[in-house]
């Protein structure tokens, strides 16, 4: 057994150096170097953090998101009544524990919209490489029912589709990424079109190559990297956008936990002073924060415009 | 050539209007179940299930009641509330000129306000003023409209006792009761949509600013501000009037949350309230307003940067 994995890192070393020496050569791309900023290293560490709280935070969290602990609403973090030290952000409108409840909307808050961009980009860039391959009606029609799409403000959508269909998990996901899929389907579709003109396609299509393969080889992985980056900030309209639900009490249905609801359902304890609306609030942010600004750090290092050097 | 620009530019706006208007009736029709069963519940009869589907027009195509319902809209006939039966441009009429009101406000004080900032923020790049205004606004834009909403309240209502954390109106207020209870509404709102405004302005002079005419300046030493204000600031106008523009659009989905947040008797409360009672008529008919206003306001965007541009004005 040990054997077998030492021959696998042999080989596996023989490959890399191959590559290296490929790397060597006049004409190989240019490295890619990720260089964040410190920065971008904090927010780095705080999403990791919010997405292993997502994979573990049920586990972990002392209380069920449901269970009614506290005999009264909106107690405060440090009761030193007994038991009541316990609930380490105080309890919420109906005494239950706010800590546990913010571990579980994790996996709500951020699965919900993880999930919704992620189908939000399978449908975009099907469809978008799809239509700059393809082009003629095609095109066409995807393109002229995208734009109109897009001229809807996505809450007003949002509200629309939920007026019609009523509140559940699989609503919302469907419509956050049927709303965000369209501006990936712009992104991919513009990609696709740049990536179609050049030389290495034309290449490819003289050699006699199909379709598939030139969409698979040349033009995906072309348009992988300005994609990977604009996932960061689709998520974060979609985390906006679940949450804003939420709070209009058009989301996740209670009484599952979500940060979004949360803020909404504490609202009314800000007066006596309870801070169970503000603990979900900042959760929301320090994420939203968090990756936009690995994205600014990302999109800063790969460009930097005149003015800045000169002014 | 500009002028044929911006009729094709409106022309444009008609259709996709026209194009709003088939999404709102689709994706508000598409029941699942038929409405005549489910308003006469328990006592339906096959009879009175006919009856029913006539009065409402259900028994029609879909396409003789999307026209029906594009006639009605068209004339200012918005059809009746299905909860109370009360007729809908009566539940509008006041809503719609509260929310014109609180846009207003937030409109006037919020363009100067971004405005100056973002110019100043171009103005001294790099410097930790600099820096403290793109972080605040980059933070801003990042957080959902009722993360700052609850922190505004939690400041000024909850710990300084300044403002009401309610926006309630009964409509006979004095002038200093009535900016009292629009405060807080309106300063999140500025603040949200200000964020935006400055970081686009910032962009679109620093963009600018990367040109050869103002390398060229800079070479022959002009002063900085005089290249900012009288070299910059014109060429960025452009892009400035399309963000104004296109910000006071995003103000759409910005008042439904906080009307939402301060209870303010506004058309986007009304909306959130019919969704929440899956009242149709109500919900098509604010849907209509609200989606109607940004297609509008988007329009004027590509208008005014169009219009602002040198280059189409004059052609050679």
């Amino acid at each position: 057994m040990a054997e077998t994995v030492q021959v696998n890192k042999d080989k596996e070393e023989e490959v890399l150096a191959e590559l290296d020496s490929f790397a060597e050569l006049p004409d190989a791309p240019p490295k890619r170097k990720f260089r964040l900023s410190w920065v971008g290293w904090v927010a780095s560490g705080v999403v990791a953090f919010w997405l292993i709280i997502c994979l573990i935070g049920p586990s972990i969290a002392p209380f069920s998101e449901m269970d009614i602990e506290g005999d009264d609403s909106f107690l405060d973090a440090y009761t030193s009544e007994e038991g009541y030290g316990s609930f380490y952000l105080g309890t919420d409108y109906l005494g239950r524990d706010t800590f546990s409840r913010i571990l579980w909307g994790a996996r709500n808050t951020i699965g919900i919209s993880l999930a919704a961009t992620l189908l939000a980009y399978l449908m975009g860039i099907t469809l978008g490489i799809l239509a700059a391959v393809k082009g003629g009606w095609i095109d066409m029609g995807i393109s002229r029912l995208n734009d109109a799409i897009l001229a809807l403000p996505t809450i007003m959508m949002g509200l629309i589709v939920v007026a019609a269909l009523g509140t559940s998990i699989t609503v919302l996901i469907g419509t956050a990424a049927v709303i965000y899929a369209t501006s990936v389907f712009r992104i991919a579709r513009a990609l696709g079109l740049d990536i179609m003109v050049q030389d290495y396609v034309e290449a490819a299509q003289t050699r006699g190559e199909g379709i598939w393969w030139i969409i698979r080889a040349e033009v995906l992985p072309n348009a992988a990297m300005p994609l990977a980056t604009d996932f960061g900030l689709r998520l974060v309209f979609v985390v906006l956008f679940v949450s804003s639900m939420s709070f209009l009490g058009l989301g996740v249905p209670p009484p599952a936990a979500d940060w979004g609801s949360m803020v909404r359902e504490n609202l009314a304890g800000l007066t006596y002073g309870s801070w169970a609306a503000i603990w979900p609030a900042f959760s929301i942010a320090s994420f939203t924060i968090a990756v936009n600004l690995i994205v600014d750090d990302i999109s800063a290092k790969s460009g930097g415009s005149l003015a800045k050097k000169m002014v | 050539m500009m002028m044929r620009m911006v009729w094709q530019r409106i022309g444009i706006g008609l259709a996709t209007l026209w194009v709003v208007s088939v999404i709102v009736f689709i994706a508000t029709s598409i029941l699942p179940g038929d409405v005549a069963s489910i308003i006469l519940g328990q006592s339906a009869t096959p009879e009175t299930l006919a009856a029913l589907r006539r009065e409402l027009g259900t028994d029609q195509p879909l396409v003789i009641q999307y026209l029906g319902w594009l006639g009605d809209m068209a004339t200012g006939d918005l059809g009746t509330s299905k909860a109370g039966g009360a007729a809908i441009s009566d539940l509008i009429g006041g809503r719609l000129g509260n929310t014109l009101m609180m846009a207003g406000f937030v409109a006037a004080i919020s363009i100067p306000i971004s405005i100056a900032l973002g110019l100043w923020a171009a103005m001294h790049p790099g410097t930790w003023l600099d820096r403290i205004v793109t972080f605040g606004t980059l933070a801003t834009i990042s957080v959902p409209e009722f993360f700052i909403a609850t922190i505004a309240v939690l400041i000024l209502a909850v710990h300084f006792h300044l403002l009401p954390s309610t926006a309630y109106m009964t409509g006979d207020e004095s002038l200093g009761q009535l900016l009292k209870a629009l405060a807080m509404p309106i300063i999140t709102l500025v603040i949200v949509v200000s964020a935006q405004m400055i970081r686009m302005t910032r962009a679109g002079i620093l963009n600018v600013m990367s040109s050869p005419y103002i390398e060229m300046a800079i070479l022959k030493g002009v002063p900085r501000r005089r290249i900012i204000l009288r070299h910059a600031f014109y060429n960025a106008i452009g892009p400035i009037v399309n963000v104004i523009a296109l910000n006071l659009a995003y103000l759409v989905s910005g008042v439904v949350i906080v009307e939402t947040i301060f209870s303010y008797p506004g058309l986007a409360k009304l909306m959130i309230d019919g969704v929440q009672t899956r009242d149709l008529p109500l919900v098509q008919a604010c849907a209509m307003i609200f989606c109607g206003t940004y297609v509008v306001l988007i329009l004027l965007a590509d208008i005014g940067s169009i219009v602002s541009n040198p280059r189409l004005r004059n052609p050679k």
